[in-house]
């Protein structure tokens, strides 16, 4: 019998869901010799023309991290969701957009400019941008296209499962692939973690408050930290309850706040208006002023709540734009922060 | 396997697999006599973390930026956490700079271990003529020895979990605060770390005792260093202490002329008056040079172009702080023959001098009383506007620059990042090799191994390529006629 056929992919991302594999290398090395990888372009030789020669469905499970922002991470997500029998997305980015997803507040046009013109060392008097198609001296050159919008991996194709984290531990992603093999599997769209908030995984949930009471909000610079109570008892904002466990609380070990990186958990259907809902309840002060002046401590609330998730949520962004607009159509996009999908 | 002796102009698209993903490929040209007319290295992605960092708060772009690459996060932590000082006027307790000091090189020292023996070694250590299947950490393992192989797995994981401890997680570390960092070492933690630096320093020995022998002892090696396809006179950029010595986490940028001689010296805060950018209409990457010798091309030598990571560090130095690391330093210009070293390859040897450093850093590092001190934080007090810092990254010189409002939040962002610094020297090494190995329409078999291997030395982190686990960059040749149609494509096997 021929062993399972698993592909590692990576599109918009930084390289360090692939790092996590590698570090959990060691202890997978029973899985490995279980299954057959045949794609893992971080690792091994790779021809997109064998994915495409592979009868539809007969990859068992492409992992996939990183969102979509680009027509080529777009077309390679279509392909491997052919191929593949189930597609996960893997850590923040494919999950729910992650960091680069936080791009939706700003154009494609406005992030071409500041780059490519604005920026403090850029020389470029004949404001010269990349492009899809240019030519030089006779030649012609091909980029990707680049899209409006950033998307997480469930706004491209169907996913069906989900492994959270920027990036995510060995341990869940250890269980994942376990769980893949062993066709245990939890019912479709689940995310493979646990589901319940990350404050029951934390070291420091003795000292968080009954009832939180916010009589202003600390920047993590602006205080002394003390290394073994609940941030939010602190005056902190910590993500912690409003983001699934399964990291072991890893950064409130290093003595920083949760920023979110796993996202909701499945009773959440947006993991940013929930916090942001939570937070604002439990302000002290009931005048309007006031509550401004507690407010001012989050100064950022979108980057604060929406962290990873910005490009999945509900809020979604400042581009009303389809994501994969045609070049053709010549329309740059339009700003309305207001906007609300 | 030759390409076809058609007449006409032809282009040939080299594409590491990671075209696929958006990281990086390779354009070659070919004139109507079938030679190259021009080749140029293509990077097709861009995230726009500058213009997505606008109206975040400063003290958080420490944890954003290091989503810049998951490969080298601690470099970007760092480098933001020191412009996050600077933007507050605040220094770092003397124990907060000893905790990120010790932390930045034991990233240094796992990163460059990581590059010596899995990804880029392959090509000395088994050798470059070895058959490919050979040549990858299974190869390494065979010639060094099982024992060896462990050793190296277990002495990353070690310093992998020193970041950890401070940092909470080691990809995307949360250590950096403005005037110190979050976290301090307890003082029963301290003896496993004086146990891990004096492995450390062990390792870093060995690794270049590795070298030697098997480099260094082969006289077929050292000419290939020294070979004119490897050869580029450029500038070189690195950090200094105020004795010109390397330094990865402080100090000042010195550049030195092709000729070894000081062009200038320069804080990180004067970055914009010595740096520039140029924008082509075929990559998504910006081109760096230095600003007072402008832009004339790629393969003028008028152009400022100039280079970073371990063989600039070397160049624009003059030796390191530690014994061991400046022993092997005073050796390295001695075989190759004077400074600077203007040979790409050379960078495989620099980069174990340097893991000795970082190894030795360590070890001072770990042995100083006020490592263990518990004063870790200065909490900034005065009005934001300004930050700008720069640490050596182990792919070279990387640069940070905030601008605030009074709350600290972002107006402005620029970030020139190491390989960007490089993308020029990166393209003039790719555009060598190819005018070396097709002449008149013929496409050598030698053409993928030479372009990988000029590729590797600066272990460039586009697309992360090269951090490919078998040591092995695959890579493709497309070939099309004057007509773009398309005639074959030759593939790494």
């Amino acid at each position: 019998m021929s062993k399972p056929k698993i592909a590692i992919y990576w599109c918009a991302s930084c390289g360090g869901c692939e790092e996590a594999v590698v570090d959990l290398a060691e202890d997978i090395l029973g899985v490995v010799e279980a299954v057959d990888i045949v794609l893992w372009p971080c690792a091994m030789d790779f021809k997109k023309s064998d994915v495409q020669a592979m009868p539809d469905g007969s990859i068992v499970a492409t992992l996939l991290n990183g969102a979509i922002r680009s027509s080529e991470q777009e077309e390679m997500a279509h392909l491997l969701r052919r191929k593949s029998r189930y597609m996960i997305a893997y850590g923040a980015c494919a999950h729910t957009g992650g960091i680069p997803g936080l791009a939706n507040q700003f154009t494609r046009e406005q992030m071409l400019r500041y780059v490519y013109e604005e920026c403090p060392t850029v020389v470029n008097p004949e404001r010269i941008h990349p492009r899809p198609h240019s030519k030089e001296n006779g030649w012609s050159f091909e980029l990707p296209e680049l899209h409006n919008r950033v998307r997480a991996l469930d706004q491209v194709v169907r996913v069906d499962y989900y492994v959270p984290g920027c990036p995510p531990t060995p341990a869940i992603t250890k269980a994942a692939i376990g769980a893949l093999l062993s066709g245990e599997l939890p019912p479709v769209g689940s995310v493979l973690a646990p589901d319940y908030a990350l404050c029951e995984q934390c070291k420091r949930k003795a000292s968080k408050p009954e009832n939180v009471s916010f009589v202003g909000f600390k920047r993590p610079h602006e205080v002394p930290l003390d290394p073994e109570k609940c941030f939010l008892a602190q005056g902190v904002i910590c993500m912690g309850p409003a983001t699934r466990a399964g990291c072991e609380a890893v950064c409130i070990s290093g003595n920083m706040p949760c920023s979110g990186c796993f996202g909701p958990t499945s009773r959440v259907r947006d993991q940013g208006a929930k916090a942001l809902s939570s937070f604002c309840a439990n302000v002290a002060p009931k005048t309007e002023d006031e509550i401004d002046e507690v407010l001012a401590g989050i100064p950022d609330p979108v980057g604060t709540f929406y962290r990873y998730g910005l490009a999945r949520s509900t809020l979604r962004g400042a581009i009303t734009e389809p994501a994969a607009q045609s070049a053709s159509k010549g329309s740059l996009s339009r700003v309305s922060p207001k906007t609300c999908c | 396997m030759t390409g076809p002796s058609v007449g006409g102009r032809r282009r040939i698209a080299i594409d590491p697999i990671t075209r696929l993903e958006g990281h990086g490929k390779i354009d070659i040209f070919l004139d109507d006599a079938g030679d190259v007319e021009r080749a140029c290295l293509q990077i097709p992605e861009l995230r726009g973390f500058e213009v997505f960092s606008i109206g975040r708060p400063a003290e958080e772009m420490p944890q954003i930026t290091s989503r810049i690459c998951g490969v080298c996060p601690t470099a970007h932590h760092m480098a933001a956490t020191k412009a996050l000082d600077d933007l507050y006027k605040t220094e770092p307790t003397p124990t907060a700079r000893k905790i990120r000091e010790l932390v930045y090189n034991a990233f240094m020292m796992e990163d460059h271990a990581l590059h010596v023996y899995i990804l880029g070694g392959p090509d000395f250590i088994v050798g470059p003529d070895a058959p490919k299947e050979m040549r990858n950490v299974v190869g390494v393992i065979q010639k060094v020895g099982l024992e060896t192989g462990k050793r190296v797995i277990g002495m990353r994981k070690s310093l992998r979990e020193l970041i950890a401890y401070f940092g909470g997680k080691v990809i995307h570390p949360v250590l950096g605060l403005p005037g110190g960092v979050s976290k301090g070492l307890a003082l029963e933690d301290l003896p496993r770390f004086q146990q891990l630096a004096k492995d450390a320093v062990e390792f870093g020995e060995f690794t270049l005792g590795v070298f030697r022998d098997i480099v260094l002892k082969n006289e077929s090696y050292v000419d290939m260093i020294r070979s004119e396809d490897y050869t580029h006179k450029t500038y070189y950029m690195g950090m200094v202490d105020d004795r010109n010595r390397v330094n990865f986490y402080d100090g000042q940028l010195r550049v030195v002329r092709p000729d070894g001689q000081e062009y200038a010296t320069f804080h990180p805060r004067q970055y914009a008056e010595f740096i520039a950018e140029r924008v082509e209409p075929w990559s998504y990457v910006k081109f760096c040079y230095l600003k007072s010798l402008g832009w004339h091309g790629f393969d003028n030598p008028k152009s400022g172009i100039y280079s970073v990571a371990p063989l600039a560090r070397l160049n624009a130095s003059e030796g390191f702080t530690t014994p061991r690391a400046q022993r092997a330093y005073e050796e390295f210009f001695q075989v190759l023959g004077g400074k600077p070293v203007h040979h790409t390859l050379a960078n495989h040897w620099a980069r174990v001098i340097e893991l000795l450093h970082a190894a030795e850093r360590i070890h001072e590092l770990v042995n100083d009383p006020q490592l263990t001190g518990t004063d870790i934080r200065n909490i900034p007090q005065r009005t934001p506007s300004v930050g700008i810092a720069a640490v050596e990254a182990p792919r070279g010189t990387l640069f940070h620059h905030f601008e605030t409002d009074e709350r600290g939040l972002i107006r402005k962002a620029n970030l020139i990042v190491a390989t960007q610094n490089n993308s020029a020297r990166i393209s003039m090494s790719v555009e060598k090799a190819a005018k070396g190995l097709i002449r008149k329409g013929q496409v050598t078999d030698g053409l993928l191994n030479r372009i990988e291997m000029a590729f590797r030395a600066y272990d460039p982190c586009f697309g992360c390529a090269t951090h490919s686990l078998p040591g092995h960059l695959p890579l493709s040749v497309t070939i099309y006629n004057s007509h773009r149609e398309f005639i074959r494509r030759l593939q790494q096997d």
